[in-house]
């Protein structure tokens, strides 16, 4: 079996332009009350040795490989020949234009799981659900539906097609249409084409971002190549009949894409633990390695534990997300240990590696993954689990894991400004976010991806390609925004819509104090390499 | 079948005997895979087996491999369990996990013709890969509760393992009907043959 691990790849250029790895000299000068004018590689959070993941501009880029040259401009809004860092807009200006835009559909959306699939493609139901996807090949094949049967589609699906290849044909690419309140986003992949349609206010880029996770969740079971050969041998291939048995993976890919911000943020967030505690594990998985071991991870439920990778081998976060997919959307891993093929895509379209996932405990929330480039490996790398689990369980440092999985995430209140709610913060330099639980007034569903959806609107604001924004403060009936993004990090804040915004820009700076004194426990601040 | 007992082992497939000794027992360890298309039982199958549960499962990823000892009154056996996927996309692995068993389950839905094709496929592939005559294989018709929706016949089974040379089973691991005959049925040529 050969082996894929490749140095070559795209990820490794960004490593080596220096503006976004942190600087070496600067390294040790953290200082105590950071500022937005922080370096990169200084704001809290950021690890001391090199990074953890492979972190190009995050949102840039992932969207960077199918950005078209010029972006439309959405609808109402003009370009004014500002530059291209506009600093905030003022309360008054944003408070309205938001509020008429939220569509108030959703009246009976119904939340049960698994049983979108039955449903009937023509009724009313079908038809308000808030965001379609589909996935379908170049021969206007069916592949993925999110809601209803791909069989029930096939002319819809012909009829997306057909409107590509329309717009093809006259040498030019479609990507959106908007009409009606929809839009609908268009991402072709030879030999893929992914559809969405939204009733949401994410912006064309957010929603394009999306379907190229649904792809690359494609690709992470069969890998580019395997994909490519099949479609050139035969252009009108069922792919269905490969991707059978996995289309809960990318249900639930999809509501991760809903609810968890670490898909927004590009970022992951950690188990919160005391530095000496994640150091005794960190140390103890790295010694625990095997020849063919690329990435050992140990997860906490949907949160990082800690992370040893060979050296000069990065994971980049849309890689983990996708592992971390498979983890939570698979029953199979409790009963024994799983052993799988697996593409890591960012990492190499072309191979597979062999993932060994297994359950510290049969009861335990504690899931380890070994990342191989063996596939005859199995017996090695379970040899490595139980030499871990072995070390691990001589030091206290396992009961004191064990004792922080009792409290995986950590209440708002602790960071002590009263009228603060909830907020994100993400450490650009090392791909790590953090987050308090959502509070009372968030904690249904609904409310949930509501307070998602206007993270998702703050974001896309800020990262508006033709007219990015440093800042944007948001004043709603129901809590008011502020989002700060600078070289080092990003942070959406959200407050009781009593706040000023006097107020909340004077939280930022408690809140920031108030990580740097937590990022020991909040991040991983040293990263370790076999 | 009163004195069969289960036990769990929990620390992986390297760990010494059995923690329960009995009087000069002879310790048997043999690899046993699981095949058989997507969705027939096979998980379900395997964790009747070894824990006497039964849940739905989301389809297999890969393939997951445990370990079970089981206690005989004069042997006792370590079962190196590989479930395997019955994903198509997963076909291209799965000798690795075929090669060198010495117990083979073909399993097949008797709800589901398709499923009693694609068995004899199996069958067909497990032939083709220098299976030793040794390899206790046995032909399971699994969903043994869903009899009112059966499409694949006692009968049908039954010829098709005489047929081959086979061993096999109607079970149902839903209810737990015959799986612990099943297991049985595949201890005793195992004994015999080493």
């Amino acid at each position: 079996m050969a082996v894929y691990v490749h140095n070559k790849g795209i990820p490794w250029e960004v490593q080596q332009n220096g503006t976004l790895a942190p600087v070496d000299h600067l390294r040790n000068e953290r200082s105590e009350s950071p500022t937005p004018g922080l370096v990169v590689g200084t704001e809290p959070g950021a690890g001391q040795e090199s990074a953890m993941f492979v972190h190009a501009q995050s949102f840039e880029d992932l969207t960077a490989d199918s950005e078209p040259t010029t972006e439309p401009e959405p609808e109402g809004e003009t370009v004014l020949g500002e530059s291209a860092e506009e600093e905030a807009l003022c309360l008054g200006a944003e408070q309205e234009t938001q509020e008429e835009q939220q569509p108030e559909v959703e009246v009976e959306e119904e939340r049960p799981e698994n049983r979108s699939k039955e449903e009937d493609v023509c009724s009313e139901v079908w038809r308000s659900h808030r965001k379609h996807v589909f996935v379908l090949s170049e021969a206007g094949k069916p592949i993925y539906t999110r809601y209803g049967t791909e069989e029930a589609l096939s002319s819809t699906m012909g009829v997306m097609m057909a409107l590509v290849s329309v717009v093809e044909a006259d040498k030019n690419i479609i990507r959106s249409i908007h009409a009606d309140g929809y839009k609908v986003v268009f991402l072709r992949k030879t030999p893929l084409v992914l559809v969405g349609v939204s009733q949401t206010c994410q912006s064309d880029r957010e929603l394009t971002r999306e379907l190229q996770y649904i792809y690359y969740q494609i690709v992470s079971l069969l890998t580019l190549t395997q994909l490519n050969h099949i479609f050139q041998h035969k252009q009108n291939y069922d792919l269905r009949r490969l991707l059978a048995g996995s289309e809960h993976l990318t249900d639930n890919l999809l509501r991760l894409l809903d609810r968890d911000p670490g898909l927004l943020l590009s970022a992951v967030t950690c188990l919160p633990l005391a530095s000496s505690t994640r150091d005794l594990v960190s140390s103890s998985l790295q010694a625990a390695k095997a020849k063919s071991l690329v990435f050992s991870i140990l997860l906490a439920g949907d949160r990082l534990v800690t992370l040893v990778r060979k050296k000069d081998q990065y994971l980049h976060h849309m890689d983990l997300h996708l592992l971390f997919n498979l983890v939570g959307s698979s029953s199979s891993f409790r009963e024994g240990e799983g052993w799988t093929p697996i593409c890591l895509p960012k990492f190499n379209t072309a191979g597979f590696f062999h993932a060994h996932i297994s359950y510290l405990e049969p009861a335990s929330d504690l899931c380890l993954i070994l990342v191989s480039t063996d596939r005859e490996d199995f017996f090695n790398l379970s040899d490595c689990k139980r030499r871990f689990l072995e070390r691990l369980s001589r030091r206290t440092a396992y009961q004191s894991l064990k004792e922080a999985l009792k409290c995986p995430s950590y209440s708002v209140t602790q960071v002590g400004i009263p009228e603060l709610r909830h907020f994100l913060y993400k450490s650009k330099s090392s791909g790590l976010y953090t987050s308090p639980e959502l509070p009372l007034p968030y904690q249904s569903l609904e409310e949930q991806e509501r307070l998602m959806g206007l993270y998702q609107y703050l974001h896309s604001r800020l990262h508006q390609p033709t007219r990015p924004l440093r800042s944007i403060y948001r004043c709603g009936e129901t809590e008011n925004l502020l989002a700060w993004v600078t070289s080092g990090f990003e942070l959406y804040l959200c407050f009781s819509p009593l706040g000023t915004k006097a107020m909340a820009v004077a939280a930022v700076n408690k809140l920031l104090k108030w990580i740097r004194r937590e990022e020991d426990r909040l991040f991983i601040l040293s990263p370790m390499t076999y | 079948m009163g004195k069969r007992t289960r036990m769990r082992e929990s620390t992986g497939p390297r760990s010494p005997g059995p923690t329960t000794p009995t009087r000069d027992t002879r310790t048997i360890r043999a690899k046993m895979v699981l095949l058989g298309s997507s969705g027939v039982g096979k998980s379900s199958l395997a964790l009747r087996f070894s824990k006497d549960e039964f849940k739905g499962t989301l389809p297999t990823v890969g393939c997951a491999y445990f370990t079970q000892v089981v206690c005989l009154s004069d042997v006792t056996f370590h079962f190196e369990i590989w479930d395997t996927a019955g994903q198509e996309k997963y076909h291209s692995v799965t000798p690795l996990y075929y090669r060198g068993a010495h117990a083979a389950l073909v399993v097949y839905d008797i709800s589901k013709r398709e499923s009693f094709i694609r068995a004899q496929m199996w069958l067909r592939e497990l032939e083709k890969h220098y299976i030793p005559a040794s390899t206790v294989m046995v032909l399971v018709g699994n969903k043994g509760d869903l009899s009112e929706l059966c499409q694949v016949t006692l009968q049908e089974g039954h010829s098709l393992a005489v047929d081959r040379g086979l061993l096999f089973m109607e079970t149902s691991a839903k209810s737990g009907n015959q799986v612990s005959e099943l297991m049985l049925a595949i201890d005793r040529p195992l004994e015999g043959s080493r």
